[in-house]
């Protein structure tokens, strides 16, 4: 019997059962044949625990949204003493929680004039896209194959089309796509001179993370601003010190005309997003300030706990436990290679971002399986099935850390065989 | 709400306790490093470390007496001085990083460090306990987290880091040696009782030594002392009288080893009184007496004012007329109760005089003064072994310093006692050790034991395995091995002398 109080199911089974007939029959269905069943019950740090009692460390972070870990202590103590004076607000005033934390994230990206706040990072994409176009005047939307920023009207459309067909929300006319890492296409695309902006993961992370060649991001700026075309860096993944630096862009030396981040910044207790644009491009909220508005958007609990991500950020210590955690990934990560070279071929890695790629074209789901047979959750990249997303938390101990490459060492006959049955199907 | 305007409206977490527990995360990763490092490493971050503290000495020294407003400054810097380059001297021999090979016991112990250990700094004594916590944790392959007394913690945490910039230039991981920048009593009982501690080192007062105890964690704590000096008449009455009042006005006293109470026999008492007038002290008449008695003993115990302050400070405060060159204050105290507050530990240059009948009284008044202070430190001044072995037999202390200034003495800097700001005050003191705690202290061993019947065989071992690094490094002859043979006792005399002449100004020049 699991009791919640104001709810309760029998069993594990009774619960999927219900969540099949009542909430989504496909992703239950989908994760039951993936033999990775998990529903998640109690959560700390960076631990999970299914409702078998089954114990997983969190790799997957959802994407970087518990980079922090499952209700870290200081960030649940931050919500619970806005919850004392504040609730989400009302977004047509101004505010002391979102002036303060719009500053703040600003502070982090001086080039940046506004920060325009929403409550996922899809809305933080589609405003991002709206403010080219108002900035631009032109419709067309490029971004890469296999990208990835979001499910809501716009930003589904600049993705792959799997998640758009379906809804007949494709529109190829505006939103084109280039190969990854390919300038020359993209300036071959841009040089009509009627695309508004060039939208990129800077390191995308749907894609299974393949790292942007060394000067590929820095020329990419430096087409967009040949055909007038505003370049988005899409931060979601990469932002909040997954790269070792704030935001990954940073590391790449350009500096994008408008940012979004999202995910993290809520540190997993409540969904805020933001896009930051710079004064050239946020002129639209001095002509129309209520263009877009959101009544979620830029909560005011949300603006409490994204001040205070941000602040915990700026600790020197969690720089450099980044660092610790990124160098010793990428020694074990080399290591285990060579422990299991017949399947294990590749690592990219930059900070914390981390893709791991098999040697089978769904590799990676064996991986995430054997691993989560193992007691690591971590999952495979949906639009390349060979690489596993690994995403490290940035407050992980060195314990956790030998843990976790323990367990990986102990899934790998597991995941041979399982790639072996694969074959056999296939 | 709050009547005051600008109090916070939200009560938000205090994030230097999260801080705090990032820091202990971060020496963990450094652990991870340096816990592995080679001899030669440990050796070459601690000699780097002992120099950079070394060439800070008077600037920390100076800086912590204008923070705290306890001690000497030029009695700091020696105290700096000497928890660097000497205390290195003095263990480098002392080998924690190689496995050892007992062939005739058939036994190898391998070396492992504790782990993350959290020091406490004190106010009275900040930059030397910091460097010498610092440089045992180095020698023993810890990392180091401090919590500064919050009256000391600008020169802490300026001083850790220096130490820290130090070790890794030198090539030691960050985090390795780490400081509070915000200590607090609630974040250092909540750093105390983490499990991510591997042991406490706490030096300060019973309370924080209490709570280093009380915290579920192991803890080397050492309590406080209040040393008993007994000058038995058959001692050289003017050299003993000098070597108290050098001991006792050093770094105006704030050492837990320093002498509190002065104790002779009532035949010799005119003598001592004498002795120590001559060697600079203020000896005080029953009114003085009282006076001194009442402004350092408030109901709440000792007068923290006086702490640290110099005679001349401490004599104006408490109204009584005295040289400006005086150099310490000696109350008298011509019937000895057992109660007397003057008795107590003072941590400024008083030093209650007394005197038995005889000697017998003598050590029933002495061993009643350390009930306070149990575990720590005595002295004996004079030429009489047989009384020396009966009094250091009656008396709950763990050492006994002979004919020597104690407070340089019991920390093992006028005597071969190893040198040391932490003295253990063993069980008569509540603590866990009951020795001058070293770097040995922060390492336990993996015993690997044969079956010692003689028909089992013991192995011939190639320690290189146990080098994750380099496995293919060429084979060293097992010799590097062995237990490292006792250091040569002129080598030892050596270091003591190089030492004792850093002491020489201030003991005097005697010894």
């Amino acid at each position: 019997m699991f009791s919640y109080g104001l709810f309760s199911f029998d069993s594990k089974d009774d619960l999927l059962k219900k969540s099949a007939e009542y909430w989504n029959p496909g992703k239950v269905q989908f994760w039951s044949d993936a033999g990775t069943p998990m529903v998640i019950d109690r959560r700390e740090e960076y631990f999970l625990h299914d409702m078998s009692g089954k114990r997983l460390i969190d790799l997957h972070l959802n994407g970087g949204t518990y980079n922090f870990g499952h209700r870290n202590a200081e960030l649940v103590e931050t919500l619970k003493s806005a919850l004392d004076y504040f609730d989400i607000g009302n977004h047509w005033f101004p505010s002391v929680a979102r002036t303060a934390f719009a500053e703040k994230l600003i502070q982090t990206a001086p080039h940046m004039q506004f920060a325009i706040f929403g409550a996922g990072g899809a809305e933080a994409v589609d405003i991002a896209l709206k403010t080219a176009r108002y900035v631009t005047q032109r419709k067309k939307i490029v971004s890469i194959l296999k990208g990835y920023h979001g499910h809501s009207g716009l930003s589904v459309a600049t993705g792959d089309e799997r998640f758009s067909k379906i809804f007949l929300s494709d529109r190829p006319d505006e939103f084109l796509n280039v190969p990854f890492n390919d300038p020359d296409a993209l300036e071959q695309v841009l040089k009509n001179g009627d695309v508004a902006a060039f939208i990129i993961e800077t390191i995308p992370a749907t894609y299974g993370f393949p790292m942007p060649d060394d000067d590929y991001l820095r020329e990419c700026h430096r087409i967009c601003r040949k055909y007038g075309t505003l370049l988005i860096s899409d931060e979601v993944q990469t932002g909040l010190l997954r790269t070792g630096v704030m935001w990954g862009w940073q590391g790449y030396g350009i500096q994008p005309d408008i940012m979004v981040c999202g995910k993290g910044l809520g540190g997993g207790i409540y969904p805020i997003c933001a896009c930051l644009v710079t004064k050239e491009c946020g002129g639209w909220l001095t002509e129309d300030g209520a263009a877009h508005i959101s009544t979620t958007g830029g909560a005011e609990l949300g603006c409490v706990v994204g001040h205070k991500v941000i602040e915990m950020l700026e600790r020197p210590e969690i720089i450099s436990n980044v660092h610790f955690i990124s160098e010793f990934f990428a020694s074990a990560m080399q290591e285990m290679m060579a422990r299991h070279s017949d399947i294990f071929v590749g690592v990219r890695q930059r900070g914390v971002v981390m893709g791991l790629e098999f040697d089978h074209p769904e590799g990676a789901v064996a991986v995430s399986r054997a691993l989560y047979e193992n007691g690591v959750w971590a999952i495979f990249s949906s639009l390349d099935k060979r690489v596993l997303q690994f995403k490290p938390g940035v407050m992980l101990g060195v314990d956790v850390c030998q843990e976790i490459m323990a367990r990986f060492d102990a899934a790998m006959p597991r995941a041979r065989q399982l790639m072996k049955t694969m074959r056999a199907v296939a | 709400m709050s009547a005051d305007p600008n109090s916070a409206r939200l009560v938000v977490p205090d994030p230097h306790i999260a801080t705090a527990h990032m820091k202990v995360s971060h020496a963990h990763w450094a652990v991870h490093q340096f816990g592995k490092a080679s001899r030669e490493t440990v050796l070459k971050v601690a000699e780097a470390v002992a120099r950079a503290g070394h060439a800070k000495a008077g600037h920390y020294a100076d800086w912590a007496v204008r923070e705290t407003g306890f001690g000497v400054v030029e009695h700091k810097k020696i105290k700096n001085e000497l928890s660097t380059l000497p205390l290195l001297d003095y263990y480098r021999d002392l080998d924690l990083v190689s496995p050892r090979v007992l062939p005739d016991e058939k036994m190898v112990e391998l070396p492992k460090a504790a782990g993350v250990v959290f020091a406490i700094i004190p106010a009275t004594n900040p930059i030397a306990t910091l460097y010498y916590k610092a440089m045992l944790a180095i020698l023993s392959r810890n990392a180091i987290v401090f919590s500064p007394h919050p009256a000391a913690r600008e020169c802490s945490v300026d001083a850790a880091k220096m130490l820290a910039e130090a070790a890794e230039a030198a090539g030691a991981p960050a985090g390795l040696i780490q400081c509070i920048e915000h200590p607090s009593v609630p974040l250092v009982q909540e750093i105390m009782a983490s499990d991510k501690i591997a042991v406490i080192m706490a030096t300060g007062g019973g309370p924080m030594v209490r709570a280093a105890y009380s915290s579920g964690n192991p803890a080397l704590g050492v309590g406080p002392g209040n040393a008993v000096a007994y000058v038995d008449p058959s001692a050289k009455v003017d050299a003993a009288a000098k070597r108290l009042v050098d001991s006792k006005s050093f770094d105006n006293s704030v050492l837990c080893t320093n002498e509190s109470v002065v104790l002779t026999l009532d035949s010799n008492r005119g003598n001592m009184e004498r002795a120590l007038r001559s060697a600079g002290a203020h000896l005080c008449n029953e009114a003085d007496t009282d006076k001194l008695r009442e402004y350092l003993f408030t109901d709440k115990g000792l007068n923290v004012a006086a702490v640290g302050k110099s005679a001349a400070w401490i004599a104006e405060k408490a109204g009584i007329r005295v040289s400006p060159s005086v150099r310490i204050l000696v109350p008298v105290i011509t019937a000895p109760g057992q109660d007397d507050t003057l008795f107590r530990e003072k941590l400024c240059p008083v030093l209650t005089l007394a005197a038995a009948v005889d000697f017998q009284q003598a050590m029933t008044i002495a061993a009643q003064i350390m009930r306070r202070g149990g575990g720590h430190s005595a002295a004996f001044h004079g030429e009489a072994p047989d009384r020396l072995l009966q009094f250091s037999n009656a008396l709950p202390v763990y050492r006994v310093v002979v004919n020597a200034p104690c407070s340089q003495g019991a920390a093992g800097f006028a005597t071969h006692l190893p040198p040391s700001f932490m003295i253990g005050t063993g069980f008569a003191g509540r603590s866990s050790v009951g020795e001058n705690v070293g770097p040995q202290h922060l390492v336990h061993w993996t015993r690997i034991a044969y079956n010692s019947d003689a028909s089992v065989p013991f192995d011939q071992f190639d320690m290189s395995v146990l080098d994750s690094k380099s496995p293919a490094t060429p084979k060293q002859s097992h010799a590097q091995y062995t237990a490292p043979s006792a250091l040569p006792d002129t080598d030892r005399d050596k270091l003591r002398q190089l030492i004792l002449e850093e002491l020489k100004g201030l003991t005097g020049g005697h010894k």
